[in-house]
């Protein structure tokens, strides 16, 4: 494996690590930041009354993150669909000229 | 940092949407511009914003007990400068507010200041400073995807302090109680945000050098160079 590859996969082990970790390490909730905020806002200020409420609400915690996955996978296709156009442009325009020695085969 | 619907005054919504509006505007102006002129980098323009659309999906935990999510706004802010970062920052935004009952259309101004003006702002300014003090491609755009994505969420704790002041000790008070919330929660993700933006400019250096340079994230040089020269300026 060349080692910037390397260095790549090190980069995701360690966002894996950073995310697994607490969840290992910490006994919470898990509930959201912005929940969180939220109940504080309730706590000091308990006469506040949002004054207008979301006009469509996921009917359920499914839908929700059904929603949040379909987010992350049209960005995700997006990125992927760069990368692919771009590594494909990259090795036409070099043509027999490869990189990497590794590439050739 | 999204803010729920509501959850500020009217008086302070509306503030922050005004504050908010030149920014997307003059990004909006941006982006026409950035097509116009360079046709070409259209492709990574959309994978910048689509970038921001997948880590702002993901909630993940946090030493605090708590989930947040990145904001996926440094790496746009590094490759296209701030400004397109604010229109694309609003589109997710919005489509967050109105589809996922996250954030909101009231809340919509103090959250696109957060995330999409202020974020990339600080991204941007930490790369140039990293870059001008010497430090490499890599190092600039870890810290900047980094404290961008902290400074995020630093402002929202201040929108949220300025609109509840703790009855005992004020503003400042209430700055310190809803950045516990926020940024310390934040900071292993905003690790996170600058390691995931550092592994997708390797793989643009890679890639895409060209486009890059043309950028001006890398240097333009005087002879076409091959990928080996530029590789070394990641350490790749």
């Amino acid at each position: 494996m060349r080692r910037s590859t390397l260095v790549n996969w090190l980069l995701v082990l360690a966002v894996v690590a950073l995310a697994a970790l607490p969840l290992l390490v910490v006994q919470g909730e898990w509930g959201g930041a912005d929940g969180v905020a939220q109940d504080a806002i309730s706590e000091s200020h308990p006469d506040y009354e949002p004054w207008f409420t979301s006009i469509y609400e996921p009917p359920s915690g499914e839908v929700a993150s059904g929603l949040f996955a379909l987010q992350a996978a049209i960005g995700a296709g997006i990125v992927g669909y760069y990368f692919g156009v771009a590594r494909t442009k990259r090795r036409l325009g070099r043509g027999t000229t490869p990189q990497h020695p590794g590439d050739t085969t | 940092m999204h803010i729920a619907e509501g959850y500020l005054p009217p008086l302070h919504a509306a503030a922050w949407a005004v504050a908010s509006a030149p920014f997307v505007v003059h990004g909006a102006r941006a982006v026409v511009h950035q097509v116009r002129t360079d046709p070409d980098s259209k492709l990574l323009l959309g994978a910048a914003g689509a970038f921001s659309f997948v880590l702002s999906a993901l909630k993940i935990p946090s030493v605090t007990g708590s989930c947040s999510h990145p904001t996926g706004t440094g790496l746009g802010a590094v490759l296209f400068r701030p400004p397109v970062m604010a229109l694309l920052g609003t589109i997710v935004l919005f489509f967050q507010a109105v589809l996922l009952a996250h954030g909101g259309l009231t809340t919509l101004g103090a959250n696109v200041f957060s995330m999409a003006v202020v974020g990339p702002w600080v991204a941007y300014g930490v790369y140039r400073l990293t870059r001008r003090a010497g430090g490499g491609l890599g190092l600039g755009v870890f810290l900047a995807a980094a404290l961008g994505d902290l400074a995020t969420y630093c402002v929202t704790s201040v929108q949220l302090a300025l609109a509840f002041p703790d009855a005992v000790s004020g503003v400042g008070g209430a700055i310190v109680k809803f950045g516990s919330i926020f940024a310390i929660t934040q900071i292993p993700l905003a690790v996170s945000e600058g390691l995931l933006t550092l592994l997708v400019v390797r793989l643009l250096v890679r890639v895409s050098p060209d486009e890059l340079r043309r950028l001006g994230v890398l240097p333009r040089p005087v002879a076409p160079s091959t990928g080996e020269s530029t590789a070394k300026e990641v350490g790749a």
